[in-house]
């Protein structure tokens, strides 16, 4: 246990108070907890003072058990018995924490902690002349195959060596710490063992599927091939005929008399059960399938299969969807059963700026990233 | 040695997408629905079958916990907590699954959340992991876009989820102290009985388990608990993340399968210990809380719960730290001790009192500015501390320096000798006897 107290009232601020961001955080993070349960929003709350002041104050020791509606002995145990919480100013520029626990030890935490002692000060928790930078000795961070280590704000420097060290903290001072790249600072991804990986080495294994599930869930969701159906006019062989041809054009042909809103009614049913003919003139051109066809699916309202039926017909490019003139958007939205999507969603005009510049392109058209 | 497609964690070094577009595409989210529909008997015996014993350190078997929880619920809903409090010494793995395969643990809190009734989760995670935290919550903000997560979700239960973190205290990851901490208290284990399956957070049912625990269990349940008991040893079942730290070549943190041998993990994956295998002073094979293993005997060492056991010793977390002969081990473990005379809650005298004791006895030890005596009642005192604790703290402190006197008590009594021969160096007064 260590014995953790507040601040001297002569460093004590008068008062506290979230700022509008923070306030409607707070707001938010206190009703992910059960009615009756505000409570234990208090280490969320406690810590977000702290970023916002840098240091935990009474006042916002006061403030946060007035907005959780507790005793301020209350929150006063919780800031004192969690070390995280510093209970006096610590460096604006960097507080840096130093893990000295055995496995950081072992791999020269305590160079580290002369490092600090020499550049920052004698003692820890003191700020230097400037008051730009503090330090102390924290116990295990958890970055352990990452050691030695220090934690500054909200990053871990990992691999360090004292010199590395002092170049770090030369930079936090200067204000320049955001340019520090995080992490292991030698060469190495993250937790891996430096040199190369020794495991998770085979590209891209295949994804991990049950084959039996698979099989049926492919029975369901992908559309029957049409690559080895005869192209001819007759109605049978359209893959979307599922009765005989003689009954449909008969249910066209009833719809097609009655009124005008039912006839809407029965062109639309017609449509969904025969898709409209492959040989149509109104079908967009075909081409062979280029090298590298166009990501398809970064045009909204363009998913996986509609990709794949696309391909179907011959659409590989941007530069074909945007060149479709009405009466092919006409076919392809009755041919998709799209009920007028491919105007709404403006399937040329996207499909026009990604041919054009591609992503960049779209979001400056559109304001936003594609899909 | 385990091969890439038995691993269950596709992407643990980030290297690949962590997106749950990505996360779908290596097979995870792969039929949940279908898991869930198979019922919770189905999901607690699957996990039963597999031998999955807890991943957090103490190795109680998942299932068998799973199967605490009220089957029907009283009125009083049902909460499954995740401990990411990784803050063992050595300990590293959780850390690598939140930042880069969150949705393993996120579909896994779906899974065991269905099979104990509750429909929310909370995953308690250190303060210390900012980024971590903020990775999963990434992570979670997408499955609640893509229609996972939340009410009337595509998989048909409803299920929140929660991240929730902590301040800087280690004693948090004790189950029940975690759960104070989590209702906006110090973290102070409670007493046991009532256990947290009847009387948890919010006085509601609640399991606490582990974050490897949970990650694991859909893809034990995609694949199969025979699939899982075909690593590692009866009882000891399954694939761990080994995170190996101190003084190997090349430290990282790895999944391999349970009772693989010592010798075989560090040269496979650290490029051996540094200096050659002579050089080998002491490990500590699962994390601070385990005593310290001699190095001779840990070279043939199984890496499994038993196997360590057997050596006097535990897997833990398998947290494996390495300590070469340029190691002084005598400090090594009062670094630990000063760890849990820090990390005491405070809550039990003789935990309070006796981590700091033992902690400035080791610190005497150190220097050898002590009696050879003082090793035995150093050994007494921790005696004293273990087992008098509501919480396992006051255990996890007296077992490093117990192992410590029990294997390195010659080295102790050396460093005694040579400071009382240089005892007029350190400024002692010889006085004559009256």
């Amino acid at each position: 246990m260590s014995v953790r107290r507040l601040a001297e009232d002569t460093v004590q601020p008068a008062s506290f108070a979230f700022n509008a961001q923070n306030a409607a955080w707070a707001e938010a993070t206190i009703k992910k907890y059960p009615k009756g349960r505000e409570q234990s929003a208090v280490i969320p709350l406690l810590m977000r003072a702290q970023e916002q002041d840098g240091w935990v104050t009474k006042a916002a020791i006061e403030s946060v058990a007035d907005m959780l509606g507790m005793a301020y002995i209350r929150v006063l145990e919780v800031a004192t018995f969690y070390t995280q919480f510093q209970l006096a100013p610590v460096g604006t520029r960097a507080h840096v924490q130093v893990c000295g626990t055995t496995p950081c030890m072992l791999r020269g935490a305590e160079d580290l902690i002369k490092v600090c002692k020499s550049r920052i000060h004698a003692e820890p928790f003191h700020l230097n002349e400037t008051g730009t930078l503090s330090w102390e000795e924290v116990e295990c961070q958890g970055a352990c195959v990452n050691a030695p280590m220090v934690m500054i704000f909200k990053d871990t420097f990992e691999d360090l060596t004292p010199e590395r060290l002092e170049e770090i903290i030369d930079s936090f001072d200067a204000g320049r710490g955001a340019e520090i790249t995080p992490g292991p600072q030698i060469d190495r991804v993250y937790s891996a063992p430096e040199g190369g990986l020794t495991s998770l080495t085979t590209p891209d294994a295949e994804p991990k599927k049950a084959p039996a599930r698979k099989a049926e869930k492919d029975a369901v969701s992908v559309p029957p091939s049409n690559a080895a159906k005869p192209r001819t006019d007759a109605d049978e062989t359209d893959p979307a005929l599922k009765t005989p041809a003689t009954a449909k054009v008969e249910a066209a042909a009833n719809a097609e008399v009655k009124g005008d809103t039912r006839a809407e009614g029965g062109a639309t049913a017609s449509k969904k059960a025969a898709k409209p003919a492959l040989d149509d003139p109104n079908r967009p051109a075909a081409v062979e399938r280029p090298a590298a066809p166009d990501d398809l699916k970064l045009i909204s309202g363009v998913g996986p299969k509609i990709e794949g039926i696309l391909h179907e017909l011959g659409i590989f490019t941007f530069a074909q969807v945007a060149a479709w003139r009405e009466n092919e958007r006409a076919w392809v939205d009755s041919y998709l059963n799209f009920k007028g999507r491919i105007d709404r969603d403006d399937w040329v005009r996207q499909a026009d700026a990604l041919a054009r510049g591609g992503e960049a392109e779209y979001i400056r058209v559109f304001g936003k990233k594609p899909r | 040695m385990l091969k890439d497609q038995d691993r269950i964690f596709t992407n643990i070094y980030g290297l690949k997408d962590k997106s749950l577009r990505g996360a779908m595409a290596r097979g995870h989210w792969d039929g949940t629905k279908q898991l869930l529909e198979k019922g919770r008997d189905w999901i607690v015996n699957e996990v039963k079958a597999s031998g999955l014993r807890g991943r957090g350190g103490a190795g109680f078997p998942t299932g068998l916990k799973w199967s605490f929880m009220p089957k029907e619920s009283d009125g009083r809903p049902h909460y499954l907590v995740v401990n990411a409090d990784e803050s063992e010494p050595g300990t590293c793995k959780d850390r690598d699954i939140m930042r880069h395969d969150p949705h393993t643990l996120i579909e896994g809190c779906v899974v065991a959340s269905f099979a104990m009734g509750a429909h929310t989760a909370f995953i308690y995670v250190r303060g210390e992991f900012i980024r971590e935290r903020e990775a999963l919550q990434a992570a979670i903000d997408e499955c609640y876009d893509a229609g996972l997560l939340g009410k009337n979700n595509k998989l048909g239960y409803d299920i929140d989820i929660v991240v929730h973190h902590g301040a800087g205290a280690y004693i948090c990851g004790e189950e029940t102290a975690l759960l104070e901490s989590l209702e906006g208290k110090k973290g102070q284990p409670r007493l046991k009985p009532p256990f947290p399956a009847n009387m948890g957070l919010y006085g509601c049912p609640t399991t606490v388990n582990n974050v490897e625990s949970i990650a694991v269990t859909p893809t034990i349940l995609r694949r199969g608990a025979a699939w899982y008991t075909g690593f590692g040893r009866q009882n000891n079942h399954g694939t761990k993340l080994y995170s190996i730290s101190g003084h190997v070549n090349r430290p990282c943190t790895v999944e391999e399968a349970m009772s693989i041998p010592f010798h075989e993990l560090i040269e496979k994956h650290c490029g051996g210990i540094r200096g050659g295998w002579d050089n080998l002073l002491a490990v500590i094979p699962g994390g601070s809380s385990v005593p310290c293993v001699p190095g001779a005997q840990m070279k043939d060492a199984i890496m499994d719960y038993d196997g360590l056991r057997e050596l006097g010793s535990g897997l833990g977390t398998a947290a494996v730290i390495v300590m070469d002969k340029s190691t002084d081990i005598v400090k090594a473990i009062w670094r630990l001790s000063a760890f849990y005379k820090h990390e005491s809650c405070g809550q039990c005298t003789p935990c309070r009192e006796g981590t700091g004791w033992m902690m400035r006895v080791m610190e005497r030890m150190v220097k050898g500015n002590a009696q050879k005596r003082e090793i035995d009642m150093l050994f007494q005192v921790s005696k004293q501390i273990e087992g008098h604790t509501i919480c396992a703290l006051g255990d996890a402190a007296a077992w490093p320096v117990q192992g410590l006197i029990k294997h390195f008590r010659p080295e102790m009594e050396k460093r005694i000798d040579q400071y009382t021969a240089n005892a007029m160096a350190h400024g002692a007064v010889l006085e004559a006897a009256e």
